[in-house]
C-alpha cells in the first residue's frame, strides 16, 4: 500500500474469482454468437463448429455462477436472490437473466437440435444410458419428418431470441461494472459494449481452439474452410473490439477528469504488465497482426493452423488480462486518488489460485461429459452421408 | 391436428417449465417468511425479535457508579470518551450482580493495537505506532495506564511527579 487509502479500500473485496466470472460468462456469450452464425446467418462453412459451440457455451454456463458462490461467505443464501429479488439490485436481476439463458435459450436449443439423436439413442442404448436418454427425450419418440421440421423452425427462432439474450447476459456483466458511478475505472456506458465484443472474441477463439484440439484427438482432418471462416469473423469482430477499447481509452484521455492522473499512474505502474504487456501487446496487437496476415497473405495450411492456435491462446490470455485489469485494477486505487493498494492472490485459500484453476478446468470436464453424451460430430457425418445419398 | 401431434414434444418441454415454475412458487411459499415485505424489503418480525433480545451492555454510567477511581482517572485523559465496554466487553450481567461474573482483564498488547496500529488512513494527530517496533510485543500497560495512556498524566492527576 502506498499513499492515502480510505480504511475500506486497503483490502480488495473482489478477488481473482470475480475476474473469472465475467471471463467465463464472456466465453459463453461468444460461443453462442458463433453458433448463431450458422443457424441464423446461414454461414454454412462454420457448420462443423455449430454443435461444439453450443456444448461449449453450456459447459461454461454451468460453471459461470460457481466463482460467485465460492466468493460468497454464505453461498446458500444465493437462493434468496431468486425468492425475494430486489428490483434495484442489478445482481438479483442478473440471476433471472442467467436462468432465462440457461433454460429457455441454451438447453432448449441443444435439446431441439439433438432430439433426433436422443430419441434414437434412447432406443439403441442399454442400461443407465438408456434411462438418461429416455429422460432427455421427455418420453417423446416422435422423430417424424414433420416434427423435425418443426424443431428446426423453432430452433431458428430460439437462436434468434438467443442472440439478444447472449448480448443481455454478458452486457449485463459489463453493466454491473459500468453502472458503478463511484468508480471512475468502471463507470462508463461503453463498458457493457466493450465487454460484449471482447466476450465474442474470447468465445470464438475458445471454440476454435477446442474444435482443433478435439478434431486432433479424434484423429480426424481439421476442416480448414471452417477454421478459416471462423478466423475471418474473429478478425472482424476483434477489429471492432479493439476500436471500441481504443475509443474508451481516447475518451478517457481527452476527457481527463479528476481521476485521470491517478488511473494513468496505475496503468504505468501496478497494471503495466497485465494491461500494456499482456492485454494490449500480447493479447490484442500480436493476434490482430497475425490474423491480419492470414487475411492478406496466402499462407500454407500448417502456418495458418499454428497462427490460429497461437492467436487463440493469446486472445484468451489477453481477454483474461482485460477482465483482471477491470476487476482488480478498479480496486487498486483510492477514491481520494492519492493512494494505491496491492493485491496478492492466495494459493490454497477459498478464493485462491487453486480454486480459480479448478473452476477454469471444470467447464472442460463438463464439455467432455457432454461430448460423450451428445457427440456433435455424428450429426455432421449423418448429414454428409445423407447429402451423398 | 397432425401438426399438433408432431409438436407434442414441444408441449412436454413447455410443461417442464410450468412444473419448474410451480415447484418454485410452492417452495417460495414455504421458505419466504410470512412477514417479509410487510414494511419493506425485509422480514418485519425481525424487529420484534431484536427488541426481545436481552440487553448485554450496561452502559458507562453503570460502571462509573462503582468504579469511581477509574472514572476519575479516565476523565482527564484522551480515553475519556471511550466507553468502558468498548474494551472490557458487554457486562450487563456484572453490573446486575458483580459476584456472578468477573470480567477478564484484556491483553493490552492485542487490545491497544486494534486502534493504535499505524495506518495512512488514520488522522495524523491520532496516536499510532508500529507495535512490534514500539514495544516489541510487550503489554502496553508496562508503560501506559490504559485508562489514561499519556505517560506521566496519571501521576499528575494523582498529584505525583510531573
Amino acid at each position: 500500500m502506498s499513499g492515502y487509502m480510505y480504511p475500506n479500500e486497503i483490502t480488495l473485496y473482489w478477488s481473482v474469482l470475480i475476474v473469472l466470472y465475467p471471463y467465463i460468462t464472456g466465453l459463453v456469450a461468444g460461443a453462442f454468437i458463433l453458433a448463431s452464425l450458422e443457424r441464423v446467418f446461414r454461414v454454412e462453412a462454420v457448420k462443423p463448429t455449430y454443435r461444439l459451440a453450443l456444448l461449449t457455451a453450456m459447459s461454461f454456463l454451468l460453471v459461470a455462477p460457481l466463482p460467485l458462490l465460492f466468493h460468497l461467505g454464505q453461498p446458500l443464501r444465493c437462493w434468496e436472490m431468486y425468492f425475494t429479488p430486489h428490483s434495484t439490485s442489478a445482481m438479483a436481476m442478473f440471476g433471472y437473466v442467467y436462468l432465462w439463458y440457461l433454460m429457455a435459450v441454451l438447453s432448449f436449443e441443444i435439446w431441439l437440435d439433438y432430439r433426433r439423436e436422443i430419441v434414437l439413442r434412447s432406443q439403441s442404448s442399454k442400461g443407465l444410458l438408456r434411462l438418461v436418454y429416455t429422460i432427455m427425450s421427455l418420453g417423446s419418440s416422435n422423430v417424424s419428418e414433420r416434427s423435425l421440421r418443426i424443431d428446426d423452425r423453432v430452433g431458428w427462432i430460439v437462436t434468434l431470441v438467443g442472440i439478444p439474450s447472449a448480448f443481455l447476459l454478458h452486457g449485463y456483466v459489463g453493466f454491473i461494472f459500468g453502472s458503478l458511478k463511484a468508480n471512475p475505472w468502471w463507470s462508463s456506458p461503453l463498458t457493457p459494449v466493450v465487454f460484449i465484443f471482447s466476450a465474442m472474441v474470447s468465445g470464438i477463439a475458445a471454440v476454435t481452439l477446442i474444435y482443433m484440439a478435439v478434431t486432433r484427438l479424434r484423429r480426424e482432418p481439421i476442416d480448414m474452410r471452417c477454421v478459416d471462416t471462423v478466423a475471418m469473423y474473429l478478425f472482424y469482430i476483434f477489429i471492432i473490439d479493439f476500436s471500441l477499447e481504443m475509443l474508451d481509452l481516447v475518451h478517457r484521455i481527452y476527457e481527463a477528469d479528476e481521476s485521470f492522473r491517478s488511473l494513468d499512474f496505475l496503468v504505468h505502474t501496478r497494471l503495466f504488465f497485465s494491461q500494456i504487456v499482456l492485454q494490449i501487446l500480447l493479447g490484442t496487437l500480436a493476434p490482430l497482426i497475425l490474423l491480419f496476415l492470414t487475411q492478406i497473405v496466402k499462407l500454407p495450411e500448417i502456418a495458418r493452423k499454428r497462427i490460429y492456435v497461437f492467436s487463440g491462446c493469446m486472445i484468451l490470455i489477453g481477454v483474461f488480462a482485460m477482465r483482471w485489469n477491470v476487476v482488480i485494477g478498479g480496486q487498486l486505487f483510492s477514491k481520494s486518488f492519492l493512494g494505491y493498494t496491492t493485491y496478492k492472490v492466495g494459493l490454497v485459500t477459498h478464493e485462491g489460485l487453486l480454486v480459480a484453476v479448478g473452476l477454469s478446468l471444470l467447464p472442460l470436464f463438463f464439455l467432455w461429459v457432454l461430448l460423450m453424451l451428445l457427440p456433435p460430430w455424428s450429426e455432421a457425418g449423418d448429414r454428409q452421408s445423407a447429402a451423398a445419398d | 391436428m397432425n401438426g399438433f401431434k408432431d409438436a407434442g414434444h414441444l408441449f412436454r418441454f413447455a410443461g417442464l417449465f410450468v412444473v419448474a415454475f410451480l415447484v418454485f412458487w410452492v417452495v417460495r411459499g414455504f421458505v419466504v417468511p410470512k412477514t417479509f415485505g410487510q414494511y419493506g424489503h425485509y422480514r418485519a418480525a425481525a424487529i420484534a425479535e431484536y427488541a426481545a433480545r436481552p440487553v448485554k451492555f450496561a452502559g458507562h454510567q453503570a460502571c462509573e457508579a462503582c468504579h469511581t477511581d477509574i472514572a476519575s482517572t479516565k476523565a482527564g485523559g484522551p480515553h475519556a470518551r471511550v466507553n468502558c465496554e468498548a474494551c472490557h466487553g458487554a457486562l450487563a450481567k456484572h453490573a446486575e450482580d458483580p459476584t456472578s461474573l468477573t470480567p477478564a482483564k484484556p491483553d493490552t498488547a492485542v487490545l491497544c493495537a486494534r486502534c493504535h496500529t499505524a495506518s495512512a488512513a488514520k488522522p495524523k494527530n491520532f496516536p499510532q505506532v508500529d507495535p512490534a517496533e514500539h514495544s516489541g510485543g510487550a503489554p502496553c500497560q508496562t508503560c501506559h495506564n490504559p485508562h489514561s495512556p499519556v505517560i506521566g498524566a496519571t501521576l499528575a492527576a494523582k498529584g505525583g511527579a510531573q
